[in-house]
């Protein structure tokens, strides 16, 4: 029997993102919550400037909780699913400790892609076999909660529409914003500019990204120091704006929250009327159940389908919220593969950048295009960086132009290391019927629980889209200059991934989605959940803003109706 | 210490000449890497030469033979991978190559460390290697030529060769991956002896802030041959000797 804990207001699953976000409204308004964390502290100290350490050694990912509950990964059912590597990070501040901290808004159709394609090409535009439907909410409705999240954590971008003021040194096709980011953006770079100065050419508006990255003294944090460590390493300067030098230690402050290390949740408890009363979780080699009024589910999406799938009691035999059976539907990854790589005739100066230190061209995301005579809907977000580290440059492609070892290899590394680029293209990803999460029959976790099996590939949607979008970047690259162009394949399978939706979808409707518009469980008010496991859309950018928006909203509205919804 | 050990290998390390007669792997266990490498990794032979007399190593005027084992790879093993290895990033004309920067080095002690799990497949491909050295040539894959080398690597690497694995391919490019990570990354890992895979791509070297100016000057930023573990703040020690960018408090992170 597990030891039962002292009761608290509100148990929060992770303390990463998302959780540790929603911390903050909680503990601000009063209620005392315990944030269960499965990894640890790390501090500036953790993260030295080492790639092999980040990239080949995959420290500290490789040894947490996540690594060893891994999701095995098939296209379609008929496929062997075989186990692979996961992305995420188990610490306080969870992935926005090691990620790339590129913080975009969605663009307001991401929100309402049915009815607008509808509206504007027709039923017949929806790809067979997705499931997508319109948010509950739109763009307008998550704007507060996106600037409320920008000026606590502390995002730099240059806006593109304040109150519908059109700056063309930002995102022209941004939603309407109401204020100015808090920061300006993060600075350009030599090879930045070269990339604006095409794109302006061919009559594109470039310009640089939103980041979680300070670029002044930002509530006594330091300006980023452009030493360029961040791709899966966390920052020595704390100028990465982590949830764990941000809302958490704020959170803290309040003394209403306390931060459990190393818990692993394994059960969410319900009583016989279908209410959550708290979960279980394993800290060393005792059991503990932590009773709470609230639960606020704050994994990734992978264990957040799954420790649903896995919570089975009388009111929920299939698992928890999922008598509607819609736990693990409407999953996707963000089709972020398939980059374009090109090669320059000369030095490009790229040692020293970060992989959030770009410039992006959005004429081609979303609908920001007329797609009348395109046989796809959606679009990609073009985003060249400034990142280059010795060990993958030696690992880059050769273009054909040699073998990938020997005397000509190497003279070829050691003229091109600092003169190749390969671009990020997010592309618009959709949920399909044959797409969706479950618990796989035989590959269990080390506690004998079964981990998460993912069934999906990507549709001709995906792939047109990146047919398109390859296209584009290859215009971008040769008008700056390039003299050579590789273009990757598009992948089939959906593997684990770092943008992760769907699961537990957001919606009004309780047959076809797990949580209400306030991300609140359909079949068990008094479960939050927060994470891109609630989105149903991708957007063609990376999620953790929108994540973090959303996560803001639910746990302001659970501190707003508390007696409406605790009961 | 670190910086004043590497000082000390860089002057040995030019001193080619006299180490020349004494075979590649002797050679180059004798550049002192041993001591920079080692002593990063906490090795007992490495603090045992600095504990026995740190002034005498601070004024040493010839090689010192420091006490180094191989951690995991057989002797012909290792033999065997480092003529591999000279095949993928050779020493040639345009300098040096992963014989200088001492990947095997770094592939020995990386196989009793974060890539354990591909100790069976070292085991099972170098024999494999060596098999179809013996079979085909009577000799180790070490002792043939060159170019004898290289077009048995081209083998391998087209898959055409059995015995591997998981296939002669798959070894082949693990290999030549944990070359490059053994050419390139920190020294710290015993690999990059003297900066040399950071130097060949013209990498300036690993800063903990670059300035616009910096950026600017792209391949012309003057190498600044540093460890990221010459930097205090990422050292065990840490807390005891630099409190400015650590934890506050310096007590539990909670």
């Amino acid at each position: 029997m597990p030891k039962t804990l002292a009761k608290t207001d509100v148990v929060i699953v992770g303390m990463g993102a998302a959780g540790g976000v929603a911390a903050l409204p909680l503990t601000n308004s009063g209620l005392k919550v315990i944030g269960l964390e499965a990894g640890g502290w790390l501090s500036p100290r953790d993260f030295a400037p080492d790639e092999l350490r980040n990239s080949s050694r995959n420290w500290p990912q490789s040894m947490q909780k996540a690594a060893t509950e891994a999701p095995t990964v098939r296209a379609t059912a008929e496929d062997q699913a075989n186990q692979g590597g996961h992305p995420m990070m188990n610490a306080v501040g969870g992935t926005t400790m090691h990620y790339w901290a590129q913080s975009w808004r969605l663009n307001p159709w991401d929100f309402n892609v049915v009815s607008a394609t509808k509206e504007r090409y027709g039923d017949h535009r929806l790809p067979a076999g997705t499931t997508v439907e319109d948010w509950p909410i739109t763009y307008d409705d998550l704007e507060p909660y996106y600037e409320k999240v920008e000026v606590t954590v502390g995002i730099s971008g240059q806006a593109g529409n304040v109150q519908g003021e059109i700056n063309k040194e930002g995102n022209i096709f941004e939603g309407e914003r109401k204020s100015e980011y808090p920061m300006a953006a993060l600075r350009s770079s030599p090879f930045t500019d070269m990339m604006s100065a095409a794109a302006k050419k061919l009559d594109w508006n470039p310009f640089q990204g939103p980041a979680a990255i300070t670029t002044e003294l930002y509530d006594g944090r330091a300006p980023c120091q452009y030493h360029g460590f961040c791709n899966k390493g966390g920052c020595h300067v704390q100028a990465k704006s982590s949830t764990a030098v941000t809302s958490i230690p704020k959170a803290i402050d309040t003394g209403n929250l306390e931060v459990v290390t190393f818990a692993r949740v394994t059960n969410i408890v319900t009583d016989n009327n279908g209410k959550v009363t708290g979960v279980d979780y394993i800290k060393g080699n005792e059991t503990f159940f932590q009773p709470a009024d609230a639960v606020l589910l704050a994994s990734y999406a992978y264990e957040n389908v799954r420790l649903l799938q896995l919570s089975k009691s009388r009111a929920f035999p299939n698992g928890l919220a999922n008598n509607a059976g819609q736990v693990g539907r409407h999953y996707l990854t963000h089709h972020q593969g398939s980059p374009v790589m090109a090669l320059f005739p000369k030095d490009l100066h790229n040692w020293y950048g970060l992989p959030a230190q770009g410039v992006a061209i959005d004429e081609w995301a979303d609908d920001n295009f007329d797609h009348s005579d395109l046989d796809f809907i959606g679009g990609a977000n073009l985003w060249v960086h400034t990142d280059r580290k010795p060990m993958s440059a030696a690992k880059m492609t050769t273009f054909g132009e040699v073998r990938s070892w020997g005397s000509d290899w190497k003279a070829f590394i050691m003229k091109n290391a600092d003169r190749t680029n390969y671009a990020y293209i997010q592309k618009t990803t959709l949920p399909y019927e044959n797409n969706y999460l479950d618990l796989d029959p035989v590959v269990k976790d080390p506690l004998g629980l079964p981990v998460t099996r993912i069934t999906a590939r990507y549709g001709d949607n995906e792939k047109r889209i990146t047919a398109f979008s390859q296209e584009k970047m290859e215009q971008w690259y040769l008008e700056a200059g390039a003299i050579k162009i590789v273009k990757s394949p598009p992948g089939n399978a959906m593997g684990a991934s770092t943008h992760a939706y769907g699961g537990t979808r957001m919606g009004d409707n309780s047959e076809t989605n797990v949580v209400d518009r306030w991300g609140f469980a359909h079949e068990a008010p008094n479960l939050g959940i927060l994470g891109a496991s609630v989105m149903g859309t991708s957007g063609a950018r990376n999620p953790t803003l929108t994540v973090q928006a959303l996560s803001w909203r639910t746990a302001e509205y659970l501190a707003n109706n508390w007696r409406s919804i605790v009961g | 210490m670190t910086t004043d050990s590497e000082k000390i290998n860089n002057q040995e390390g030019t001193s080619e000449g006299q180490n020349q007669s004494l075979g590649l792997s002797r050679r180059s266990l004798l550049k002192g890497a041993g001591i920079v490498g080692a002593a990063a990794v906490g090795s007992t032979a490495a603090s045992t030469v600095m504990a026995q007399d740190s002034s005498s190593l601070m004024s040493a005027s010839k090689p010192i033979a420091a006490r180094e084992a191989l951690e995991v790879l057989t002797a012909i093993e290792a033999s065997t991978l480092e003529a591999f290895c000279d095949c993928l990033i050779p020493s040639d004309e345009n300098g040096p190559g992963a014989k200088e920067a001492r990947a095997v080095h770094y592939i020995d002690r990386s196989l009793a460390s974060h890539n354990s799990s591909s100790r069976h497949n070292y085991m099972v491909g170098l024999s494999a290697l060596n098999d179809y050295c013996n079979k085909t040539r009577n000799k180790q894959f070490s002792q043939l030529s060159k170019d004898l080398q290289n077009s048995i690597l081209q083998a391998v690497q087209a898959n055409k060769i059995e015995g591997f694995a998981p296939s002669a391919a798959g070894f082949f490019n693990m290999v030549r991956g944990h070359t490059i990570d053994g050419t390139f990354c920190d020294p710290y890992y015993g690999g990059n002896q003297n900066f040399v895979g950071w130097d060949m791509v013209r990498y300036p070297g690993i800063r903990l802030g670059a300035s616009e100016t910096d950026v600017a000057q792209g391949a012309q930023l003057r190498p600044n041959h540093q460890s990221a573990y010459d930097h205090s703040t990422y050292t065990k020690i840490a807390s005891n000797i630099d409190t400015k960018i650590g934890t506050t408090g310096g007590g539990d992170h909670a």
